[in-house]
């Protein structure tokens, strides 16, 4: 009876808060991407114009991200009958545009980035679960 | 030292090639970040202790590969790419590769 109770604490506050700080993340990652709208980040491999081109340095920006009680509650019910894990979606998604803004930050002076690799591994306490996962972004900042 | 992760360096010639360099370090994080961690598992959210951790052994790995390339007698290192691995419960290896050159 004890441990449903504690079960069912756990489920109630990883909803709570586990969606709080998923608005609250969304809301901000939206508001820098506004801002760092007009920084252009490139796949290619070689500059445009590299006769004009100062300076080029690494960057990179990364991020670990936690998944709450709640999802991986969800995440465990789909994994009976299958389909879309949309909660580990979303909780991706934020990891790799937030780890895509930190290197965009790295490089806030820059006139481009290019030839950016994303990266994704996951760290957990168990080799079973999820847990949380890291992303890494790296790329070249071109100075002009 | 220049470090890209692109195949040339703009305005600048390679004059000479010294092959893979590379840095690795492995990072255990010390218990009472693991227990914030699992806190952190029922509520949400980012990890700000693990995320530190990790970039700082990520430049950690990139000095060791610098390093490596200025015994070498290179100036600039090209081509350079990430990979991170977990070794065991709570350990993360962080490797970086690349190749070294000289630039004039």
């Amino acid at each position: 009876m004890i441990d449903i109770a504690i079960f069912a604490t756990l489920l109630i506050l990883g909803y709570i808060f586990g969606t709080f700080s998923e608005k609250k993340h969304y809301k901000s990652i939206i508001e820098r991407e506004e801002k760092f709208k007009n920084l252009p980040t490139i796949m290619l491999k070689k500059p445009l114009n590299p006769n004009e081109i100062k300076e080029s340095k690494l960057v990179n920006g990364s991020v670990v991200i936690s998944i709450d009680f709640f999802k991986k509650f969800v995440a465990s019910l789909i994994n009976i009958f299958g389909g879309n894990v949309t909660v580990y979606e979303t909780l991706i998604d934020r990891a790799r545009r937030e780890a895509i803004l930190r290197m965009k930050e790295d490089g806030s002076t820059a006139s481009e980035i290019i030839n950016i690799r994303i990266e994704t591994s996951s760290i957990s306490q168990n080799s079973k679960s999820i847990g949380s996962i890291e992303v890494l972004a790296y790329g070249t900042a071109i100075y002009r | 030292m220049i470090i890209t992760n692109i195949e040339q360096i703009p305005n600048k010639e390679i004059v000479e090639h010294f092959g893979v360099v590379s840095g690795s370090t492995v990072r255990a994080k010390h218990v009472g970040r693991d227990i914030m961690a699992g806190l952190k598992n029922v509520f949400g959210g980012e990890l700000v202790g693990y995320t530190e951790l990790l970039s700082e052994s990520r430049d950690e790995a990139i000095e060791r590969m610098t390093a490596q390339a200025e015994s070498m007698g290179a100036n600039a290192i090209l081509n350079i790419r990430f990979s991170t691995s977990s070794v065991a419960a709570g350990a993360a290896e962080l490797y970086v590769y690349g190749t070294a050159v000289r630039v004039n």
